[in-house]
């Protein structure tokens, strides 16, 4: 097992566009995961009993695309949070960048008040299933772990320009239970760290 | 004697600001329309997109130079496209492409509407940097993917043709 497991990182740090073709596309269902939040607690998507979807994000500290982008996913868990949870996970190496360190994560945590769990993905073993690339890298997903929306969380970095609230827009129509109007965006990201082996 | 020396010194300072600024694009189509479109039949274009930030690029910056000077009696151009945020233009791009002292072309494209123009400089990209783009013989070839050598990036560009 071990040895596929180190394959397999191989695979990947053999080149972040592989991940894209890779990952979950929009309709297949994601698998369960099982990481540390910062509040010393295990976390799994099965845990949340009431929620109705969950709002993946794989973001961390050290890339300014995330730290922009930190308001707005506080904000998107305060307005939909009961029924879809914002569940932020730090793909990156805390070797490669010390400031993504398990540490640095709560500390974090603490300084900007989050309310939805920020999980450590230790070993790198979720994102690469997931076929994220970069944070912050988005994937909604329906009570059944269904993926239903992959990408961005808006249409500008800049909060001021924003325009489309891709991320939000969907959250509506699955909780209306209408048609996702759009399924996939991509926005500029920091590519996610591997570790050496 | 005085008169003599305030135009060299006028000389100097206009030479200093010139090599002291960057193009910034707001908009996408006016980056593409001047580096994407119609690209000489003849050139090999590589455009690496970086951030001042982002450390595997500024990492791999050197190995961008060292190519630009392998192939400077060639028609071959090595450009680095900043996707730093506008307000560090000044403070964080400039001073970096000094430090490094970087002769390569740098722009600055703070078009912060990503989602509408990843897929025109290629579908594939994910939107993560670093990331190179090669135009060669009016075709294009992608590589989201940062490098650990000279070597490596050497072996990308003499596989796009």
């Amino acid at each position: 097992m071990k040895k596929t497991i180190l394959g397999l990182l191989c695979i990947v740090a053999l080149g972040a566009a592989t991940l894209s073709t890779n990952g979950y596309q929009v309709g297949d269902t994601a698998e369960d995961f099982s990481l540390m939040g910062v509040d010393d607690q295990e976390h799994s998507m099965s845990d949340y009993e009431d929620a109705k979807g969950f709002v993946v994000i794989f973001t961390c500290n050290h890339c300014p695309y995330s730290v922009a982008y930190e308001d707005r996913i506080i904000a998107l868990h305060a307005k939909f949070g009961d029924d879809y949870p914002v569940i932020a996970i730090n793909p990156n190496d805390p070797v490669s960048y010390p400031s993504d360190n398990f540490e640095n994560m709560k500390a974090r945590a603490e300084e900007k008040g989050f309310k939805f769990d920020y999980l450590f993905d230790d070993g790198q073993q979720v994102f690469p299933k997931f076929g994220a690339t970069k944070t912050p890298h988005v994937f909604l997903l329906d009570k059944d772990l269904k993926v239903q929306y992959i990408g961005a969380i808006d249409n500008s970095t800049e909060e001021s320009d924003v325009s489309k609230t891709y991320l939000a827009d969907a959250i509506e129509s699955l909780r209306e239970g209408e048609t996702l109007k759009v399924t996939s965006t991509k926005a500029i990201g920091c590519g996610i760290k591997v570790a050496k082996h | 004697m005085k008169w003599l020396l305030l135009p060299v010194i006028l000389g100097f300072s206009i030479g200093t600001v010139q090599t002291n600024t960057v193009k910034v694009y707001d908009k996408f189509s006016e980056f593409e329309s001047d580096y994407l479109l119609n690209p000489s039949s003849d050139t090999t274009y590589v455009i690496n997109f970086w951030a001042t930030w982002c450390a595997p690029c500024v990492k791999e910056l050197p190995y961008f130079e060292q190519l630009r000077a392998a192939h400077k009696d060639k028609p071959f151009k090595v450009l680095l496209v900043s996707l730093d945020f506008k307000s560090k233009v000044e403070s964080s791009v400039i001073p970096l492409i000094a430090k490094k002292e970087i002769e390569s072309e740098v722009v600055v494209l703070a078009d912060g509407k990503a989602s509408e123009w990843i897929d025109l400089v290629d579908s594939t990209w994910s939107g993560a940097i670093p990331a190179t783009l090669v135009m060669k013989n009016s075709k294009r070839y992608f590589y989201e993917k940062s490098y650990e050598s000279y070597k490596e990036l050497e072996e990308d560009i003499l596989k796009s043709k």
